[in-house]
């Protein structure tokens, strides 16, 4: 173990306004501190509205910090890049392409010729098992068949940062479990950084090597924890319920807080 | 069953109007010349198609639409992929269009006519006025409605501009455009009789006003009747159009 750990993704006194429609300007994200390692599975975790798809916004470049400062590999986010790769709960896949047209587009985008963009794609489809559905289009597909559609699109293109915006959150309980594990089991092979957003904290536990708890109102960062189990883990051992306990533990206070606020507030 | 009906009581409907049409005519209100019977109609009919008057009159006029409509088409079409790709133009135009919009194509026939003269052409921009403006505010709203995810993507992976157009923009849009395109090919035929009531020997909204010239209502209503039907057709055939780009989207 002799590896230093290289920091892709630091985030300093980072924060993040919105302007309300009333004209109020309202705090999404407390000035957070954050450093993610490279090759790292890192999870987002806490209650909606407390700033995690904010914060990833700012990392991926789709949005700007209000004040602070947003490094990648030791560089200011100024944009979007093409080797940072966001999947998005909604899929994001174009209804009009094939599954295979949907994961060529990334490729074709890179400039990479129509026969390397067709092997890739391949290779790609190939990893999420759906090497027999590339002629079908998204309409056909069920939700974790689509998850999987944009997995592959993602991958494709070698990202070296994956960002996920909850993306298993609108799959039922089956799908979702099937593909953490078919997610772990492909970013063990590649490793890229992930860096996880979920509003589930035993999905936080499986797929984290640490666990970011954030709480709102503002948005920051309440609690990181480091998950230091072996993958694949099994989800009923007593390792996985101590720290299981541990982050219930800790979102007990961060709602306990937040009752306390409304209660103050009234 | 249920397509036999949906069939039949159309048909019945139909077949009630004749029914009425033929029972008032046949009371004698007005004399044949000015309320022709539907078998004189038929008649009439029988005879612009056996004079060989009837296709060239209908040839005629489909031309005259066509060439206004794919031209509204052609120049609406990349106006409002531009003006919904760039929201501070279109606010600088869409005032503009916005009164320019409900002015009826007719308003402008005097101007036309001074313009353009006679022959096909005033019949031609007639027609494009009448598709011009709901094939451009269909294209423009169609293409501010593209979902933000799909552009999100687009520009995470990195694509250029033109890819982002042509590859995202264009096919995400089509659909609704579509039905752009389906409404404006109906009101714009609702023109095509004024377009051809003035300056043109031919066509079918010429047949209508020379018909009446001499007295030949049975004409009329031929011109009348023809206008409609083809109308329907046309609107079927677009609607054919649109509901199979539908299909090819996953969308309907
Ligand atoms: N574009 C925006 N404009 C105004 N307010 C926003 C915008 N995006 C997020 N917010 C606000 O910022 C807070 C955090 O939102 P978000 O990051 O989406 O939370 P989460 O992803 O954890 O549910 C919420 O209160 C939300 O209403
Ligand atoms: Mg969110």
């Amino acid at each position: 173990m002799s590896e230093e750990k290289v920091i892709k993704i630091r985030l300093h006194q980072a924060e993040k306004c919105f302007r309300s429609a009333r004209g109020e300007e309202q705090q999404a994200l407390a000035p957070v501190d954050l450093e993610i390692a490279a090759g790292s599975f890192v999870c987002l975790v806490g209650p909606s509205g407390c700033g995690k798809t904010t914060l990833l916004n700012l990392v991926a470049g789709f949005e700007r910090p209000t004040s602070g400062k947003v490094e990648i590999d030791g560089c200011p986010v100024t944009g979007s890049d093409r080797n940072h790769i966001m999947i998005f709960q909604d899929y994001g896949l174009y209804p009009w392409k094939s599954v295979l047209g949907n994961v060529l587009f990334g490729l074709r985008a890179r400039g990479i010729s129509a026969d390397e963009a067709n092997e890739r794609a391949l290779v790609a489809l190939d990893m999420v098992g759906l090497r027999t559905a590339v002629d079908k289009h998204p309409h056909e597909l069920s939700g974790g068949m689509k998850q999987r559609v944009a997995i592959a699109r993602a991958l494709a293109v070698a990202p070296d940062i994956l960002f996920m915006d909850e993306p298993f959150a609108a799959l039922d309980a089956f799908t979702r479990i099937h593909l953490q594990d078919e997610l772990l089991r492909i970013w063990q092979e590649r490793r890229p950084t992930v860096v996880f957003v979920t509003h589930d904290l035993d999905e936080a536990i499986t797929l984290g090597q640490r666990v970011v708890l954030m709480a709102p109102k503002p948005g920051r960062i309440q609690r990181v924890l480091d998950i230091p189990l072996t993958y694949p883990r099994e989800r009923t051992r007593d390792d996985f319920a101590f720290f299981r306990r541990q982050l219930f533990e800790e979102f007990h206070l961060v709602h306990q807080q937040a009752a306390d606020d409304v209660e103050y507030s009234i | 069953m249920k397509q036999l009906r949906a069939i039949l009581a159309p048909a019945a409907t139909f077949l009630l109007l004749l029914g009425l049409w033929q029972w008032v005519a046949a009371l004698d209100v007005y004399p044949e010349y000015l309320f022709p019977s539907p078998l004189a109609v038929a008649q009439g009919f029988a005879e612009l198609f056996s004079s060989g008057d009837l296709w060239p009159y209908i040839g005629i006029s489909l031309l005259r639409f066509a060439a206004g409509y794919f031209a509204a088409a052609l120049i609406a079409l990349p106006l409002g992929l531009f003006f919904g790709r760039c929201a501070p133009l279109w606010g600088a135009v869409d005032p503009l269009i916005q009164v320019l919009r409900p002015v009826s194509p007719i308003a402008w026939f005097p101007l036309i006519s001074l313009w353009f003269g006679i022959g096909n052409l005033p019949a031609i921009v007639i027609i494009f006025l009448a598709a011009f403006y709901p094939i451009l505010l269909a294209t423009v709203a169609a293409v501010r409605n593209v979902p933000p995810l799909y552009l999100k993507v687009a520009e995470n992976f990195g694509a250029s501009r033109r890819k982002v157009l042509w590859d995202v923009v264009v096919p995400a849009a089509f659909p609704q455009i579509t039905v752009g395109l389906h409404i404006a090919i109906g009101s714009a035929w609702v023109f095509l009789v004024a377009g051809e009531m003035l300056g043109v020997r031919s066509g079918l909204g010429y047949l209508i006003i020379d018909s009446r010239n001499n007295l030949r209502t049975d004409l009329v209503l031929v011109g009348i009747v023809l206008i409609g039907l083809l109308g329907l057709l046309i609107d079927r055939l677009m609607g054919m159009g649109e509901r199979w780009v539908k299909r090819q989207w996953g969308v309907a």
